[in-house]
């Protein structure tokens, strides 16, 4: 086969996962409007939307034509390029976020070829996440000064003052946990969990950290802050409507599904799940290696997705149980509380390698993840 | 001064590093929402399910039939005179030669409405009734409507079926025994 042949080949496979990734998050998105509210009701004994098809499952559809069907508004004074352009800069960055997340191992056709079940494999992938959901805060901070309105912008000062605040305690722990596993890629990060223990093992303290300051990145409750009715009637999207305002919403369960997935992939094993090598050599006894190897990555990859699943339920259950933090509150949290522990965690995680070794030897990781380096480390 | 040994001392004491750290009391809120997850729904989905209704509930109403089928309603007005809505109104007729299979007497109403829409369910009209004509059904309710005119109930809504089995379970309901000495009475009446 022709070098320029097999290289379009790998290109269109890859490029038939990227479509992959931006269609699953989109359609998980979709759903957890639904979930959300079938969340909700069930916490507060009730049953949720349940008209809409068998269980309500159509229910996102109808709220979509709803929101398509309904008037189309823009407030006096508002700088209409942009007041159009914020919910798109939302939604866009949004679903940046999911490219580099690894949603699997690999997968090895017959004649060779890998498929990598990530949209982009980049040895920065954490930091890119970082920035695009750091851009998210834009897309809020554009619609809510673009709306001419004071509650919108309000709002967006919040967002802005709320996502600064928060990304620095974050980016904190994140670094006590760079420091553990010595690689800025997601897929390195998920494959060493692969072999050994989970992070959440070595950064516990980390963990909370991380989940608490992306309760408060994706503007959820206890955090919801920006867009406080009882204080800003709607926050930034206060002007909004039609499917402008549903972008906005959409954007939200997007950054959730992100969070969940990064959640997951940093401190709970990615795509590994146990017993995982243990499958791999059964398997092997009876079957070829191609055929073991591609069983337990598309099992990891259904694990990935229980847990990044568990955790999206998990952000829906803390909405619907807590209130939401005054802004004072929030701030103290962020600054005087979240902010020196990480600083701490941070301390501890160098006293512990100083101390102890780090966690393990650097492996080399191939970045084309041959399976047989991959089976041959046993789990410790 | 003290007047009972119950009263609590409620002293603001400093919280504990366990309240300041304020994570085991989200654990605990959590728990309980999770119980509630999992526990029994309280919704009812109307029109499918239907809330359990006592016997005695006064809903919609029917006139009923005697046990041959003819229609009870004498068209007396003493109904229309009970109603503190006013939301009942007849007009009354004299029974031709060939119906007695269907009045019972001599005197029945020719239109009888009502207005649901006036009307407050208070059963007086039930109670003034002498010929046991009108009751309000435990099981039935006045569904809701679009159109105003659609509340106004006339008698094609109103009168029971002919069907002994279809008949509302409200009103005189006799044995098979009971209901043949009626009739025998009455056919002996009639002679």
């Amino acid at each position: 086969m022709d070098f320029s042949a097999l290289t379009s080949f790998v290109i269109s496979w890859q490029s038939l996962v990227i479509l992959a990734v931006f269609g699953i998050s989109l359609l998980i998105a979709t759903y957890s409007t639904y979930a959300e509210r079938v969340v909700a009701a069930f916490l507060q004994d009730r049953v949720g939307p349940d008209r809409a098809g068998p269980y309500g499952l159509l229910q996102p559809l109808a709220d979509a034509v709803k929101l398509f069907t309904k008037e189309e508004f823009f407030p006096a004074g508002a700088n209409r390029a942009l007041f159009v352009f914020g919910p798109c800069l939302a939604m866009t960055t949004a679903l940046m976020a999911s490219a580099v997340i690894p949603f699997g191992n690999t997968l090895l056709l017959g004649n060779g070829d890998v498929i990598r079940l990530q949209a982009i494999e980049v040895n920065i992938g954490m930091l890119y996440v970082f920035g695009v959901v750091s851009l998210g805060v834009y897309g809020l901070m554009i619609g809510g000064w673009a709306s001419n309105n004071k509650f919108s912008l309000l709002g967006a000062i919040r967002a802005a003052a709320q996502a600064v605040s928060y990304e620095l305690a974050m980016g904190m722990a994140l670094i006590a946990l760079l420091m553990v596993t010595g690689t800025l890629s997601l897929r390195e990060i998920a494959l060493q969990q692969y072999d050994g223990l989970w992070n959440i093992v070595y950064q516990p303290l980390g963990f909370i950290i991380f989940i608490v300051c992306a309760f408060a990145e994706t503007n959820r409750t206890p955090f919801d802050l920006p867009e406080c009715e009882t204080e800003l009637v709607g926050g930034y999207h206060t002007e909004y409507s039609s499917m402008k305002m549903g972008l906005y919403l959409f954007a939200e369960y997007i950054n959730v599904f992100v969070a969940s997935a990064v959640m997951s992939t940093l401190y709970f094993g990615g795509f590994s799940f146990p017993g995982e090598h243990l499958l791999y050599n059964y398997l092997t006894s009876s079957q070829s290696e191609l055929f073991a190897h591609n069983v337990v990555t598309i099992l990891g990859t259904v694990t990935l997705f229980a847990k990044i699943f568990f955790f999206i339920f998990f952000f829906m259950w803390v909405r619907w149980t807590l209130p939401r933090f005054r802004y004072d509150q929030l701030m103290r949290l962020g600054w005087t509380m979240l902010f020196p522990i990480a600083i701490l965690n941070i301390l501890l995680t160098g006293a512990f390698i100083l101390f102890f070794g780090s966690k393990e030897p650097k492996r080399e990781i191939s970045k084309e993840a041959v399976p047989t380096e991959v089976r041959t480390v046993a789990r410790r | 001064m003290k007047l009972t040994n119950r009263s609590k001392h409620m002293a603001k004491k400093p919280m504990t590093l366990a309240e300041r750290a304020y994570l085991p009391a989200i654990l605990t809120g959590m728990g309980i929402t999770l119980k509630h997850f999992f526990s029994k729904k309280a919704t009812i989905r109307y029109p499918e399910e239907l809330r359990p209704m006592s016997p005695t509930f006064r809903g919609l109403h029917v006139l009923k039939r005697d046990e041959q089928g003819k229609e009870r309603c004498t068209a007396c007005g003493l109904c229309a005179v009970a109603c503190p809505a006013e939301a009942i109104t007849m007009v009354a007729g004299e029974r031709k030669k060939g119906e007695q299979n269907l009045y019972r007497e001599e005197k029945y109403a020719v239109s009888y409405e009502i207005n649901m829409l006036r009307c407050i369910f208070c059963g007086l009209c039930e109670e003034a009734c002498p010929k046991a004509a009108i009751y309000l059904q435990a099981d039935k309710m006045a569904p809701p409507r679009f159109e105003r005119d659609e509340f106004i109930y006339g008698k094609d809504r109103l009168v029971e079926p002919v069907d002994p089995n279809a008949r509302s379970k409200r009103g005189i309901q006799l044995t098979a025994e009971q209901a043949e000495a009626l009739a025998r009475r009455m056919a002996g009446m009639d002679a």
